[in-house]
């Protein structure tokens, strides 16, 4: 199968790397997948007055996982928590133009990211 | 090629044609052209003379007589001509509808079973050791009221050998009829034909041409089969449609060469994966062989590497070429169903394994720069891996509530 430049690069020299704190208060992780169905995605944000001031991943996965991982932490950094929570699966899989039977990894990334965004949410409750 | 080719370590996929047999095949694609089945002309006779030759050949490799062999497509239509042609043929008992095979074999024979199943057979696919060997024992047991037993040698996945001569005499013993498929041993291990009572051969798996396989059906004692195709009956009634005469004679000319040679390419095998083993196996923490390392062939070495997953170290070791049965590069996104029926309980191991074959093109360095590339991207996608900073922290991976997607 033939990768996209775009997924290479992202799979090859991925951004963000690294884990955060989950027990600081400004910080939400998340974890997503299972290691036998090939795919773990660990998503952390740190979070500053209802923005996302750093996101790190970790993947264990596909090139595919891997990569969409780190697409979207280049895109979350910057953005409000509402507006992090409102890009969907298909902005990801169209940036990283993945073929179909890697769609999953995008829904993976993104169910990631809100999972951490509600991690932190929890906290401040 | 389309893509910058990079240094080929899949051999148990396939192999190169080797050159000499390619030049032993020339002249029959358009000089010696004729029909091997026709009676009536010298055009007919030299095919024939052609294909009598390379059938002779194979059957000294495989100590069998020359009318014991029957030419094919390949392999996998020599395990459905067995199979399935003597489930159905005229020596099945009648008394016995229990057939035995096991969940490590390729898929074409594991397939062959379960379309005897939807016929009303009783099909057994039975499981084997973590190291991949079969129980032998369990087998004794369940060979007590069966009437066949497919088998492959040496696994394509991890090389490991079965103990063809202990099965062989159990199947003796009880009467069972015992199918080998060898397509991955002629060449890398003396194979002989005289245990069992059909075997199955490849042409590509050892530098021979795509598109040619044999089956080797016993005459003494005698095994019969039914047919699949309907024709003109030729291979003795076993397998109608004419001869390829151009293939069969780079079949006969592949087996010949790969006998020839199997004690060098052996031992450069052995070399190689003792490198591999040395320095990524044994250096880097928590790196396996799958598959019983005293009861293998060099030529296929299986890994897991726990907390990576296989097709992201695929793709990170692009200038290579190597295989894994894992997930995604597949087109059913099945993890390797080989690795997983031996860890049966530990799914993960099947998604990190990395298959690396050593054939007669490989060179030293290309094991050197496999070797260097290795240590280099594992220990980068762990430091990736959440799994392996789990690990590293202590958790018991098994302990967490994964939710399964």
């Amino acid at each position: 199968m033939a990768y996209s430049k775009e997924v290479l690069e992202h799979f090859n020299n991925p951004k963000n790397v690294g884990e955060m704190d989950e027990n600081a208060q400004d910080t939400g992780v998340s974890i997503v997948g299972a290691p036998a169905c090939g795919d773990v995605l660990q998503f952390s944000v740190k979070i500053e007055d209802d923005r996302i001031k750093d996101a790190k991943f970790k993947a264990f996965g596909c090139g595919s996982a891997i990569a969409s991982s780190s697409y979207l932490t280049q895109k979350v950094i910057g953005k409000t928590l509402e507006e992090a929570a409102q890009i969907s699966n298909k902005s990801i899989a169209q940036a990283l133009a993945l073929p179909p039977i890697k769609w999953h990894c995008s829904v993976l990334a993104q169910e990631a990211i809100k999972g951490a965004i509600e991690n932190y949410k929890k906290k401040q409750a | 090629m389309t893509n910058k080719p990079s240094v080929y370590f899949d051999y148990a996929a396939t192999t190169p044609c080797d050159a000499s047999v390619l030049k032993a095949m020339e002249p029959y694609w358009n000089e010696c052209f004729g029909n091997p089945h026709s009676r009536s002309h010298a055009y007919g006779w030299d095919a024939e003379s052609a294909v009598e030759r390379a059938r002779t050949q194979v059957a000294w490799a495989i100590n069998a007589q020359s009318d014991e062999v029957i030419f094919t497509s390949g392999a996998t239509e020599a395990n459905n001509l067995a199979i399935k042609g003597f489930v159905l043929g005229p020596n099945m008992p009648k008394n016995k509808k229990k057939i035995l095979t096991f969940a490590t074999e390729h898929k074409c024979v594991i397939e062959s079973f379960r379309f005897l199943k939807s016929m009303g057979f009783e099909v057994k696919i039975l499981p084997v050791l973590s190291n991949g060997l079969v129980d032998l024992d369990m087998l004794e047991n369940e060979l007590d009221d069966a009437a066949f037993l497919s088998i492959m040698y040496i696994n394509n996945e991890t090389g490991v050998v079965q103990d063809i001569g202990a099965i062989s005499k159990m199947c003796r013993a009880k009467g069972v009829c015992l199918h080998v498929d060898a397509a991955q041993a002629v060449g890398k291990i003396p194979v002989n034909a005289r245990d069992v009572d059909l075997l199955s051969i490849s042409g590509h798996k050892l530098y021979g041409p795509k598109g040619i396989g044999a089956l080797f059906v016993s005459k003494s004692p005698r095994v019969r089969i039914a047919s699949l195709f309907s024709g003109g009956g030729q291979e003795r009634g076993m397998r109608s449609g004419t001869l390829p005469t151009v293939l069969c004679v780079g079949l006969g000319a592949a087996v010949e060469l790969t006998l020839e040679r199997m004690k060098e390419d052996f031992e450069r095998a052995q070399h190689f994966q003792q490198q591999v083993i040395d320095q990524v196996i044994n250096k880097l923490p928590e790196v396996y062989i799958n598959g019983a390392i005293d009861s293998k062939i060099p030529h296929i070495l299986n890994i897991s590497v726990p907390y990576v997953e296989g097709e992201s170290l695929i793709m990170r070791m692009h200038e290579f070429a190597l295989s894994s049965g894992s997930a995604c590069t597949s087109k059913s996104l099945e993890p390797s169903h080989v690795i997983r029926a031996m860890h049966p309980d530990n799914e993960d191991l099947a998604h990190s394994s990395l298959r690396v074959c050593f054939g007669r093109q490989t060179k030293a360095e290309d094991v050197d720069a496999l070797i260097r590339a290795l240590q280099k991207h594992i220990e980068e996608l762990r430091s990736l891996s959440p799994l392996w900073s789990m690990v590293q922290k202590g958790i018991d991976l098994k302990t967490i509530n994964w939710q399964a997607h």
